[in-house]
């Protein structure tokens, strides 16, 4: 990393590391995955100059088990890994969820099912934004385009897992985390320090116990237990979704893609435009909360004939697209899967079929 | 009036549900006991398991967290990793220990982490109703090995003390039971030893403690501690597997 | 608008990374929008590498390229396999040492060089990725010498500068072979 005047040229993992350091993160528990590793590296190197922890968990689950003690005991905790990592995870994350902590994790995607492979993919959408682990639980899903904002939505997720004591997840893949862009360090990047009167930092014979759980035998107290979590979901959708709109006014065709596939469809935007195709794009930055409200006025819009959905798995996000667009307007879906990215020239004869009334993929 | 015997201030007033003749009870009272004793109650912070004594936060008096199964040792690792001066323990029943977390106490023991394990033996899972635990003796009768553990097809009894005591992180490692007062007080000057260790900063402290559970043994509890000192003793030696010669009341 | 879109790819271990890295650099530090996007894989070391670098004046949309400007190909497969990518009028550098073939394309400027042959002359063979970039440097105009030369100190851990006088000798050669 050479720092070069006010902007450093940054990994994406280690602008995700840098960035935790710089949001108050000091404990951090992770296990090597491709593509992330370099988190962990980093990690390694500098809590060690900023009086934090690094610990190398034994497994995934013992990691994301590390970050709900952590947490449990007031601090901001962290860990990070990728897909297949990600679902050994998937425990932790419902018991997070249940017993309402507040922390950061990270998904460099790579490809799956299984093993599958360790280049870029989004195959973990559904499981990022529906669940994945079990019971009625959502996590707060972002979703950077750039190593700048790998970098500032890291900073963002730890404020947000502490505002509304949630698991703030940073859904990226292996291009973003591998790939070497500038980033402009904010200022003041620490949130303010959250009070947390309920963590368990011993009584100090001062209060009476403190008590982590999300265990509730009795169903009217879990039930009311399950409201309490809805009811703080619903406000997470109200004030928190994030969208980058690019020219939806007049636009023919609407792309939806967030991640790496939004940056190619950037370059398509301009492709289509020389021969006169208007394509507007809509990214996703909070992943969930979803931006429904954005695309269904965008489903409104007399300009718009169709909605074209380019994701790197098999048309996950698409399913959200077509709640919001409700049948107002036909939604297509353009995807790419085991590390394959889509080139901009398939995009552009993707537009130019379902422009001359032929469909996508 | 002289006062001979007082409820301790480590547990809260708050009934237990474990069943008639389970001695999770005795052992709840000796942690809390040792840890008034020490003075560490108010900064500590201990990691119920899942299992009979999963709501085990409501009965100690400090502070406490509920851990998915067999995770306590990984929950506590983070809790301990923050604040390094509290006082933190694990209290784990043998299929959370033993089956489903095995990965996270060996590693938790190998990494020297400063905590302190209450272990639980009673060689069958309590909760979901007497089912083999990875500590059932071969050839007792479970609901699922129900014709008696076989080997030949269910493998044996796991000696976690023996296991852990091979690791050097392990610095204190001791089996007792709870079937008599005289066992009782050794017990409790093991749990003693185990919170003295981490408070020193030595290490990793684990005191297994052979219990009973007459419900799903089918046993009455008079045979129960019968059959923990004749069965379960000759399976699990008594004794301090590592440790022996720490001194830690200085 | 000023851009250069280049893929610079060879063996695992012949600096194919570290050169495009410090494209980008030297591109940021004249203040332009960079990206550097490597090829990773489980291989450490031999395996096959590229990388896709952008300078450009503005925010850089896809850091993927599709086709670029200019192609460094540092072995044959480099070669065979990415020519295809360089636009017409474009260029391909290519280390003549390692590389006997010429490129298929008529519709594209090649610089052939001995580069590793003269690193090798010069005692570290990771110059040959410098000297091409020399050549890239003085064809494309992507980023200035004074440029490169900062991105080299900026990189370079502090007990590889007394190396920095060599890199840049290597650089220079590469520019004098390029046509001018």
């Amino acid at each position: 990393m050479g720092r070069l005047s006010n902007r450093i040229l940054m990994k994406g993992n280690e602008a995700i590391a840098e960035a935790a350091i710089r949001a108050g993160c000091r404990h951090y528990f992770g296990y090597p995955i491709t593509p992330q590793t370099e988190i962990s590296h980093y990690m390694a190197k500098r809590m060690r100059d900023v009086g934090g922890v690094f610990v190398q968990a034994e497994s995934e689950i013992a990691a994301i088990s590390m970050v709900y003690g952590a947490a449990g005991a007031g601090a901001r905790a962290m860990t990070t890994s990728s897909s297949p990592g990600i679902s050994l995870k998937q425990e932790g994350f419902s018991y997070i969820a249940g017993a309402e902590l507040p922390c950061v994790v990270v998904n460099v995607e790579r490809c799956g099912p299984g093993l599958g492979g360790i280049l870029p993919a989004q195959g973990d959408y559904f499981q990022a934004t529906k669940g994945g682990g079990h019971g009625d639980y959502r996590n707060l899903v972002l979703a950077p385009a750039s190593v700048q904002e790998l970098y500032e939505l890291t900073v963002d997720a730890f404020a947000l897992a502490d505002r509304y004591r949630v698991l703030c997840l940073i859904l990226a893949d292996g291009t973003l985390g591998q790939m070497m862009e500038p980033v402009l360090y904010r200022e003041d990047d620490a949130p303010r320090p959250a009070t947390k009167d309920w963590a368990t930092t011993g009584t100090k014979g001062q209060r009476p116990h403190n008590v982590i759980t999300s265990i509730y035998i009795d169903p009217e107290i879990l039930e009311t237990h399950n409201l309490k979590l809805q009811a703080k979901y619903a406000e997470i959708e109200r004030n928190e979704v994030r969208c980058e709109t690019v020219g939806l006014e007049g636009a023919d065709i609407v792309v939806t893609a967030f991640g790496t596939p939004a940056r190619i469809v950037k370059n398509v935007v301009r492709m289509a435009a020389d021969e006169g195709i208007r394509v507007g794009l809509i990214r996703p930055i909070t992943l969930w909360p979803f931006p429904t409200k954005i695309v269904a006025e965008a489903a409104e819009r007399e300009s718009v004939k169709a909605f074209l959905s380019v994701e790197l798995n098999a048309g996950q996000m698409v399913e959200d697209v077509r709640l919001a667009v409700n049948g107002r307007k036909p939604v297509h879906f353009h995807g790419r899967m085991g590390g394959m990215l889509p080139t901009q020239r398939e995009i552009l004869d993707t537009i130019r079929a379902i422009v001359r009334g032929e469909g996508g993929k | 009036m002289a006062l001979v015997y007082q409820r301790t201030q480590g547990l809260l007033d708050v009934p237990f549900h474990y069943c008639p003749g389970c001695t999770h009870g005795i052992v709840h009272k000796l942690v809390a006991e040792v840890l008034v004793e020490l003075g560490l109650l108010d900064s500590t912070v201990g990691v119920s398991p899942v299992g009979c004594t999963y709501n085990n936060y409501e009965y100690f008096a400090c502070d406490m967290q509920q851990a998915a199964h067999g995770r306590a040792p990984a929950v506590a690792t983070g809790i301990k990793r923050v604040l390094p001066d509290a006082t933190v323990f694990t209290y784990q029943g043998d299929g959370d220990l033993a089956a489903i977390g095995t990965a996270e106490i060996v590693h938790a023991a190998a990494r020297g982490e400063k905590i302190t394990t209450i272990f639980v033996n009673n060689a069958i899972y309590g909760m979901t109703s007497g089912q083999m635990a990875p500590t059932t003796l071969l050839g007792q009768v479970t609901t699922t090995s129900p014709f008696g553990r076989d080997a030949a097809t269910q493998g044996y009894p796991i000696n976690v003390c023996e296991m852990l005591a091979t690791l050097r992180g392990a610095v204190y490692v001791e089996r007792v039971s709870v079937t008599s007062i005289k066992g009782i007080r050794a017990a409790k000057k093991a749990i003693r030893k185990a919170f003295l260790v981490q408070k020193k900063g030595l290490g990793f402290s684990l005191v297994e403690v052979l219990s009973t559970c007459p419900t799903n043994w089918g046993k009455s509890p008079v045979e129960s501690l019968q059959w923990v000192d004749s069965a379960m003793t000759a399976q699990y030696p008594l004794g301090v597997f590592r440790g022996a010669d720490l001194e830690v009341e200085t | 608008m000023k851009s250069l879109e280049i893929v610079l790819a060879g063996f695992g271990g012949q600096g194919v990374l570290s050169a495009g890295r410090l494209v980008a650099a030297a591109g940021l530090l004249e203040g332009h929008e960079v990206s550097w996007l490597p090829s990773y894989g489980p291989e450490m070391r031999g395996g096959t590498a590229n990388c896709h670098v952008i300078v450009a004046d503005e925010p850089i949309g896809s850091p993927v390229l599709n086709e670029c400007d200019c192609l460094v190909a540092l072995n044959g497969p480099s070669l065979e396999k990415f020519e295809g990518m360089v636009r017409p009028g474009g260029w391909i550098v290519l280390d003549r040492t390692l590389v006997p073939e010429d490129p298929t394309r008529a519709d594209v400027g090649v610089i052939a060089i001995e580069a590793s042959q003269t690193a090798s002359a010069m005692g570290n063979m990771t110059f040959a990725g410098v000297i091409l970039l020399g050549a890239v440097s003085e064809t494309t105009g992507g980023f200035r010498r004074d440029s490169f030369e900062r991105a080299l100190s900026e990189i370079l851990p502090k007990s590889k500068h007394g190396l920095i006088p060599e890199e840049m000798k290597a650089f220079d050669l590469g520019r004098s072979a390029a046509p001018k």
